[in-house]
């Protein structure tokens, strides 16, 4: 009952929890407080699915709820001060001349911004002037103004530890075959393009990328887009409308969001990684029909992600398969931060599950973590591709993909694929599943609350209340360590969290220095939240009957 | 630090309910007792309502589990895509090999280039190269991350203030695709409920910056100032009969300084006053302008010497003029800095490589130090739009000034298929004679104004008179052969 009350809270401020099937278990079996992992269905599974995400203590729930209040209390304060001009107002004002048009702004619409957000916006944005390898140096940053404006004193710290990009594999050089191979390009070439694939931006390098990018995937055929972002908003568009449906997780990146509202057909929403929450939907959708006409839907589009940015939990993808066959859905799924960072062969989510890449109608992914470079691409069958070639609207709108960066996609592409003659690829994504699982251990060890599945090399640490949010990514950057911090609305508003992206180019050594700078800033501002250092070992599959009943 | 917020909507009503909130206390007084027995009543039954066992519409059905497996059995879905016929118009792209610039290989014949928005053709400038090659040598290609979470490099920084400086505005943002420019930047200020004014010739990203805006949108006929002022006029007819609801409803024009649809130049300084007179914020594209228009290549504002503050918002391309990549949001901090939280492209996406903020530096250093390549520029655009007159067959659309003409059909077969034809027939014949030229490409479903089928010709610097008058002459051969 006590994680119920807990969990209620959460349902209410707007972000429903995807752990319920671990509440209701949780509940049941009366240890309410032990870490849990869930795998239904386990027999779908090639592999152990280890994935944890442990309750938020009450007491921390609490203070965190408590400081937010504070902080709402100090803000209306402070905004009233400014009202009455005793504290001096920051903000950026309208033009004289314009103070007569309706305001661009509601007035306490950047409440949060203002009051909250300012305080600590220092942990954000900040300028770097290097690589974003496993370290690069910052540019220093200073502000008098509590960072209503930032100076820059013209220093640079250096040679900070990154664990903030998404460098997974470490194709973040400025040296090295890629560079040597973009650069060479850059003087023949040029950066621009100046024209869109369908008009004078078509290039045979741009064709040499795509095919490569299908043989890597095992797929018929493949397209390449100029950003990651308009992949997914300019694409789905083309490939869902009036009259279809689509089924989102509730943590999709918003540039799914995005394209799902641009396609204008229905969007349900499922809870996260929930199969049950999916199922349900299905069922439903094809029962029904659609809303008020009960006309049969054309047809159901399921959009997920590979890993997801926030949770670092990963698709629960032999399942999706099997739903998606069993109600004849489609399935996008979106390999933003799988492909390249899980898989033997570096091949995404669908390789990490031992899966067949032909069941995946769309395979999207980016260019911009694993490879280092930019853009995006769609897969799959040659006619999905041929379709797109002719409606994709990046194709005929947007200006086709600059030539180093198709370059460094190619050269990094091989090099995973072993194409280059060496085993540098292999050794890295190698290099980066023991990182990644060393790194998570010796979290979980020292007393964090980690979330996520074990060979995520996304590895979100909680911090729960507000202050602690700047206080971490400020003590870490004292300490020579660059971390990512993030709070409300990216997160549930009482599950604020530091991110850290593992890399392959992370060596043991910056991985213990970096754990023991944490564990030294954790001890500072008692962020070893857990209870439960070690997780059992095995891989325990529920029981089908103890599925929490979704009520909606 | 993925900041946005969804709840303006919410917000505003919020601001209305507290007018609601002082006069419902006052009726409150004034009302007679049966009418609060009543309400009293009603709010009884509302509370029943919540509590009582609440059930789906859809759930009320009485299909059995075994007739629920039927339908499921039964469902057949529409394929994911339908099949794209072989001689699709546009499945086969012609294909580039070596660099886009003035001299370019297109389907393995040599040509010139009137294709390519190189306006200033600084595409293939040595300096751009050399400073992108060295900006790749310190920062490598990629960024791995949004602006929020290191993805934030130095050269970000410079570039905005740089264009800033040019644009003499008080700040600049950048986006890394020029087309989720304006996409992101009207959906961060124009929410539901508030109205845009668009003129019909708008290009697609600002089809799609509204539609994710979910605004309510009134088209204007292209150009046309009358027309718009008869929209406002009814807008304002609107506002006065519900003033309260009126104080919350931001408006917006939105036009585009050169159309890419029509090659036409938005007449600015009606639309400021229009602005001032039905108090209107006004938003302009210049991807095809900037670095194009003016003295200094600032684009529209400079063109009719209108003062840049008074336009709300700019928004440009770095693809075009500049020939980098990504584009660029410029105007006042108190408008600008709002996207740095709320523009999704901004927040969402991955930051411009380095190398090519590097470039655009670069690019826009030799604008400044050479204004009068704007001149040149806007010298071989009249030419080529007086070489192109009298075509037969052929009609050319857009102002002398506009470095990207359209070339349309005097007479339409009737079919749109049968008209892309024959212009791809005049396109083909010039490609074997070493012009390289290309169609206008549409989709032509999407498309809420859909223009007619036209060839792209568009004038560079580096295009000399001979060249000029070599396409102009082969485009007429083209025509007198393939029209008749």
């Amino acid at each position: 009952i006590k994680v119920y009350l807990k969990r209620g809270s959460a349902y209410s401020s707007g972000y429903g929890c995807n752990r319920g099937c671990v509440n209701l278990i949780a509940v049941l079996m009366g240890f309410a407080l032990q870490v849990y992992h869930a795998a239904c269905n386990g027999e779908l599974y090639s592999r152990p699915f280890i994935e944890s995400f442990e309750e938020t203590p009450m007491l921390v729930a609490v203070l965190t709820y408590m400081g937010y209040g504070i902080l709402t209390i100090f803000g209306y304060l402070r905004d009233f001060m400014r009202e009455w001009k005793i504290e001096k107002c920051h903000i950026a004002r309208e033009r004289e001349e314009q103070k007569d048009f309706v305001p661009l702004y509601q007035d306490f619409e950047n409440f949060y911004t203002r009051n909250l957000y300012m305080r600590i916006r220092d942990s954000w944005n900040r300028p770097i002037c290097s690589v974003p390898g496993a370290t690069f140096d910052l540019v220093e940053r200073s502000s008098n103004d509590y960072n209503w404006t930032f100076e820059y004193p013209g220093r640079v710290v250096k040679d900070v530890i990154n664990l903030g990009s998404y460098n997974y594999l470490g194709f973040a050089e400025n040296t090295g075959a890629c560079a040597t191979a973009a650069g060479e390009v850059t003087v023949k070439f040029g950066v621009g393009m100046a024209s869109t694939r369908q008009e004078m931006g078509n290039l045979d390098r741009h064709e040499e990328l795509e095919k490569l990018v299908a043989s890597f995937l095992g797929v018929e055929s493949a397209m390449a887009f100029g950003m990651g972002f308009a992949t997914n908003s300019m694409n789905i568009p083309a490939l869902a409308g009036k009259g279809c449906l689509i089924l989102s997780d509730e943590l999709n990146h918003a540039s799914l969001v995005l394209g799902a509202r641009l396609s204008g057909s229905t969007i349900r929403v499922f809870k996260h990684n929930n199969m049950q929450s999916l199922e349900r939907l299905l069922r439903d959708a094809i029962v029904h029909g659609q809303p008020r006409t009960h006309r049969p839907w054309k047809k159901i589009l399921i959009l997920v992600e590979g890993i997801y940015s926030m949770e670092g939990s990963i698709i629960r993808l032999p399942e999706v398969i099997a739903l998606k066959k069993k109600y004849k859905a489609y399935l996008y799924l979106d390999e933003a931060h799988s492909i390249g960072a899980l898989g033997p062969y570096g091949r995404g989510v669908v390789e990490y599950f031992g899966l067949d890449s032909k069941d995946v109608d769309v395979m999207m992914g980016t260019f911009t973590k694993s490879f280092g470079a930019a853009g995006g691409y769609i897969a799959g069958r040659k006619d999905l591709i041929d379709y797109l070639l002719t409606h994709s609207h990046s194709a005929i709108y947007a200006t086709s993909m600059p030539l180093p960066v198709v370059e460094q996609i190619i050269t990094s592409m091989k090099c995973i694929m072993g194409k280059d003659g060496t085993t540098i690829g292999r050794s890295r994504i190698q290099r980066l599943a023991e990182n990644t699982v060393y790194f998570r251990r010796r979290l979980r060890e020292m007393g964090f609350i980690i979330y996520g599945n074990n060979d995520s090399p996304v590895v979100p640490m909680m911090l729960y209340m507000p202050a602690k949010i700047g206080a971490f990514g400020r003590e870490m950057l004292k300490r020579n360590i660059g971390v990512v911090v993030v709070g409300f609305p990216a997160t549930p508003i009482i599950e604020s969290r530091a991110r850290f992206c593992i890399s392959a180019a992370h060596t043991k050594e910056m991985l213990d220095r970096a754990l023991d700078v944490i564990s030294e800033v954790g001890d500072l501002l008692q962020l070893k939240y857990s209870r439960h250092k070690v997780l059992p070992s095995l891989d325990r599959p529920f029981d089908e009957t103890t599925y929490e009943e979704n009520k909606e | 630090f993925e900041l946005l917020f969804h709840s303006r909507d919410s917000v505003k009503m919020a601001a209305g309910q507290q007018w609601v909130l002082v006069e419902m206390v006052q009726a409150f007084y004034e009302a007679p007792a049966y009418h609060l027995i009543l309400e009293g009543i009603l709010i009884l039954w509302i509370i029943r309502l919540l509590f009582s066992k609440t059930y789906k519409l859809q759930e009320r059905s009485d299909l059995t589990e075994k007739e629920k497996e039927e339908l499921i059995e039964e469902w057949q879905p529409e394929p994911l895509v339908p099949l794209v016929s072989k001689d699709h118009p546009s499945l086969n792209y012609d294909v580039v090999t070596g660099p886009p610039s003035h001299r370019i290989i297109v389907n393995g014949k040599e040509c010139i280039n009137f294709a390519s928005f190189n306006f200033l053709g600084l595409l293939d400038s040595e300096r751009v190269k050399l400073k992108a090659l060295s900006s790749l040598k310190k920062y490598g290609v990629g960024t791995c991350g949004p602006r929020g979470f290191y993805g934030t490099f130095d050269v970000h920084l410079e570039l905005e203030e740089r264009l800033a400086k040019f644009m003499r505005t008080e700040e600049a943002i950048i986006y890394s695709y020029g087309f989720a420019t304006i996409a992101s930047a009207i959906p961060a200020y124009s929410k539901r409920g508030d109205i845009v004014f668009v003129d019909e010739a708008a290009c697609f990203s600002i089809q799609k910056g509204l539609q994710a805006s979910r605004s309510f949108v009134k088209y204007f006929k292209h150009n046309d100032m009358e027309d718009l002022e008869r929209l406002l006029k009814e807008q304002e007819i609107e506002d006065q009969k519900n003033p309260r609801k009126a104080r919350v409803i931001r408006r917006f024009i939105v036009v585009e300084g050169l159309y890419i649809n029509t090659a036409d130049i938005c007449p600015l300084p009606e639309l400021v006053k229009l602005k001032y007179k039905y108090k209107v914020r006004i938003f302009l594209e210049e991807s095809m302008s900037f670095g194009v228009l003016g003295e200094h290549g600032r684009g529209v504002t400079e063109h009719f010497g209108v003062n840049i503050d008074d336009i709300d918002l700019i928004s440009a391309n770095m693809e075009n003029a500049l020939a980098s990549i990504g584009g660029f949001c410029c105007g006042r901090s108190f408008v600008i800095d709002h996207q740095r939280l709320s523009g999704q492209g901004y927040c969402f996406s991955a930051s411009l490589p380095p190398m090519l903020a590097s470039a655009a530096i670069e690019a826009l250093n030799i604008m400044e130090e050479d204004p009068g390549i704007f001149r040149v520029l806007q010298d071989k655009c009249k030419h080529m739009h007086k070489a192109l007159q009298g075509t037969p067959g052929l009609k050319t659309v857009g102002e002398p000034l506009t470095p990207a003409l359209h070339l349309q059909l005097e007479n339409s077969t009737g079919s749109r298929t049968n008209d892309l034809k024959l212009l791809r027939a005049i396109v083909d014949y010039s490609l074997d004679r070493q012009i390289a030229l290309t169609l206008a490409r549409y989709l032509d479903k999407e498309e809420r104004f859909l223009p007619p089928p036209s060839i792209r010709v568009v004038v560079t610097v580096e295009q000399t008179q001979e060249e000029m008058e070599k396409a102009a002459q082969c485009i007429r051969e083209a025509a007198v052969k393939i029209l008749k």
